[in-house]
C-alpha cells in the first residue's frame, strides 16, 4: 500500500512556460472537487503514461496550501534523465487528463521554529514557494535565500521578490553572486530552523556549515529527492511472486515491480523516505545503492535494497517480494 | 566533591552526563560552587583564542572567594557572579536573548541549578541537544507542593513539610522539566493525624 495506489483523476488546467527549461503545470480535480489539504513542502507523484511505459515522478507542490481548487508544480527539463521531465514538457497539454497521488510531506516546516531560514538552489525553489505562503499567513518570520545559475534560469525570482519583499534575497552565479553560508548561518537568532533544497553539493555545504557552527541536527532540514538514474537493463527474481522481471534502461526497479502487478510499498520514489526498503534474498553481483536511506553497514551487507532508485549489475538478484 | 550519585529511577527523573566542549559559535556556562570545578576542567583545556566565545555565570556559596578567582582567571569574554541561582538564571536569559544559533549551554552543579538552567535555555529557544548538564554536589531537591504550588528549595528530607500550606509532602521522583522541580504530594491525605517519620535522604 502506498499513497500512489489511490490516485486522484485530474485535468491539466494550465501549462505555462516559465523559462526555456522550466514549465509550470496546474491541475484541477476532474469533477471540480477540492483537492486534499497539504502543508508547505509537500510533494505529489504524477503518473505518466508514455507510450506503454508507466512512469511516476515526485514533484513538490508550489501552490499555496490555502488554495485547494488547484495544485501547481514546476518541472525542469532534463534531457539526460529517464524521460519523465521530457514527457511533461513535450506531451502534456492543457485539457489532458492525468492521475496524481495525494500529497505527502517529507519537508514540512517545523512549527516550533521562531524563524524559518530557507535556502534554495535552482528548481529547488518550488517547495519554498508553498512554504512561504504558509509562513507568511502564520505570521512567523522567514527569509529566503535563492541562488540560480543566471537571471534567465532563475524561475520566479522576480515575482517572489515582489510578493515577499525584504524576506527574499537572490543570487545569480553569472553575476558573481553567491550565498555566504558561514555568515548567514552565524547570524540567526536562537530557535531558527534552516531548510535547504537544491543540488546535492549545496545541501552538503549547508549541512556541514551548520553542523560546524554548532546547529543542532533537529534544526537542519533538507529535501533530497533523487531522480532514479538510468542504467543498463537487468533481471530480477521476485521470490514470493515466483516470477522473473526485467528492469529497462530507463525504468526504475520500483516501476518494473509495479508493472508486474506485485505489491510493494513506496512513498517518495526518490530514495529518501525508506518506505520501499526490500530484503535481498540472494545477490550475485553489485547493487548500485543510489538512495539516502541505508547506512554504510547495510549497503555493505547487500541484504537490503531501495527499489525506487537503486539498480543492479551482475548474475543474479533475488528479492523478497 | 563527589561525582553524581543519582540512582536509576522513573523516566521523568533527569539523568546527567559529563560536560564536554562541542563545536559552537558561543559557549555559555552556568555553575554553582559544586559545579565550578567542571567549568574549570573543560574551559582550561580550550585554546586561548576560543575564550572570545566563552561566557560564564556563577553562583558562589556565601563567603567563598577562591573559586571566583579561579573562574575569573580562565579569561572568558564575560564572567559574572550572583548570590542566588534565580538572579544568575535571569541573567542567563538576558544573555541568551541576543544569542545566535550555534550557541551551546553547559550547566554544572546541584539539581536545582541545572534544572532551572535547562528550563531557561528551552524558553530562549535552545534545542535540548545544545544543552549539556553535569550534576555535582548535594542531591537536595527543588520541590513544588502540588497542592498550593509553593516552590520549596533545597529539600533533603522525605517527607517534607510544605512551609506554606503545612501539608506533609511525599517527594516523588516525578520531575517537571518546565518547572524544574520534583512533585511533592500529600502523604497522609486519608488520615492527617497519621505520624510519619521524617528522614534525611537527599544529601
Ligand atoms: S519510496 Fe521512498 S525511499 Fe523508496
Amino acid at each position: 500500500m502506498s499513497a500512489s495506489d489511490h490516485l486522484i483523476p485530474v485535468v491539466v488546467s494550465n501549462v505555462v512556460e516559465v523559462n526555456p527549461i522550466i514549465k509550470r503545470f496546474e491541475f484541477r480535480h476532474v469533477n471540480g472537487d477540492e483537492l486534499p489539504a497539504f502543508s508547505g513542502g509537500a510533494h505529489i507523484v504524477v503518473e505518466m503514461l508514455d507510450d506503454g511505459t508507466k512512469r511516476k515522478n515526485p514533484y513538490s507542490l508550489m501552490s499555496s496550501p490555502f488554495e485547494r481548487d488547484q495544485y501547481a508544480i514546476s518541472v525542469r527539463r532534463d534531457d539526460t534523465g529517464r524521460g519523465g521531465s521530457k514527457f511533461m514538457h513535450e506531451q502534456v497539454q492543457p485539457g489532458m487528463q492525468m492521475k496524481i497521488s495525494a500529497p505527502v510531506n517529507l519537508f514540512a516546516l517545523d512549527l516550533r521554529a521562531r524563524k524559518h531560514l530557507m535556502i534554495a538552489g535552482g528548481i529547488g525553489i518550488t517547495p519554498f514557494i508553498a512554504q512561504m505562503a504558509q509562513a507568511d499567513k502564520l505570521g512567523v518570520p522567514f527569509e529566503l535565500h535563492y541562488a540560480a545559475r543566471s537571471v534567465s534560469q532563475a524561475a520566479y525570482m522576480d515575482s517572489l521578490a515582489d510578493r515577499f519583499g525584504d524576506h527574499v534575497s537572490c543570487y545569480c552565479d553569472d553575476q558573481g553572486e553567491g550565498i555566504d553560508l558561514e555568515m548567514l548561518l552565524s547570524n540567526q537568532p536562537l530557535g531558527t530552523h534552516v531548510y535547504v533544497c537544491g543540488p546535492k553539493g549545496m545541501i552538503e555545504r549547508v549541512v556541514e556549515t551548520a553542523t560546524n557552527l554548532g546547529w543542532p541536527a533537529a534544526h537542519v532540514h533538507f529535501e533530497h529527492f533523487l531522480a532514479p538514474p538510468v542504467g543498463e537493463p537487468f533481471d530480477v527474481h521476485l521470490a514470493k511472486a515466483g516470477i522473473d522481471i526485467t528492469v529497462g534502461a530507463e525504468q526504475s526497479l520500483l516501476e518494473a515491480v509495479e508493472a508486474s502487478g506485485t505489491p510493494i510499498n513506496c512513498m517518495c520514489r526518490g530514495g529518501a523516505c525508506g518506505q520501499c526498503e526490500t530484503v535481498v534474498v540472494a545477490c550475485d553481483g553489485d547493487i548500485m545503492h543510489n538512495d539516502h536511506w541505508l547506512d554504510e553497514e547495510q549497503r555493505a551487507s547487500r541484504q537490503r535494497i531501495m527499489p525506487c532508485v537503486s539498480r543492479f549489475r551482475g548474475k543474479r538478484l533475488e528479492l523478497d517480494l | 566533591m563527589s561525582e553524581s550519585l543519582i540512582e536509576e529511577s522513573i523516566l521523568s527523573r533527569p539523568t546527567y552526563g559529563t560536560l564536554k566542549i562541542v563545536p559552537g559559535l558561543a559557549h555559555y556556562f552556568l555553575a554553582d560552587a559544586s559545579g565550578a570545578e567542571c567549568v574549570i576542567r573543560v574551559v582550561q583545556e580550550l585554546p586561548r583564542d576560543m575564550m572570545e566565545k566563552v561566557h560564564i555565570l556563577y553562583v558562589p556559596t556565601p563567603g567563598e572567594a577562591a573559586l571566583i578567582t579561579s573562574l575569573y582567571a580562565l579569561g572568558a569574554k564575560r564572567f559574572e557572579h550572583f548570590p542566588t541561582i534565580e538572579e544568575a538564571v535571569s541573567k542567563l536569559g538576558d544573555w541568551l536573548s541576543d544569542a545566535k544559533m550555534g550557541t551551546q549551554l553547559y550547566l554544572a552543579g546541584t539539581e536545582g541549578l541545572v534544572g532551572q538552567g535547562v528550563a531557561k535555555g528551552e524558553a530562549c529557544g535552545l534545542d535540548h541537544t545544545a544543552v549539556q548538564c553535569e550534576h555535582r554536589g548535594s542531591l537536595a531537591r527543588r520541590v513544588q507542593c502540588v497542592h498550593c504550588k509553593t516552590m520549596i528549595e533545597n529539600v533533603t528530607t522525605q517527607p517534607v513539610k510544605c512551609p506554606s500550606c503545612d501539608l506533609l509532602l511525599l517527594v516523588r521522583d516525578h520531575y517537571s522539566r518546565r518547572l524544574a522541580a520534583f512533585q511533592g504530594v500529600c502523604i497522609n491525605a486519608e488520615d492527617p493525624s497519621e505520624e510519619i517519620e521524617i528522614k534525611e535522604v537527599f544529601k
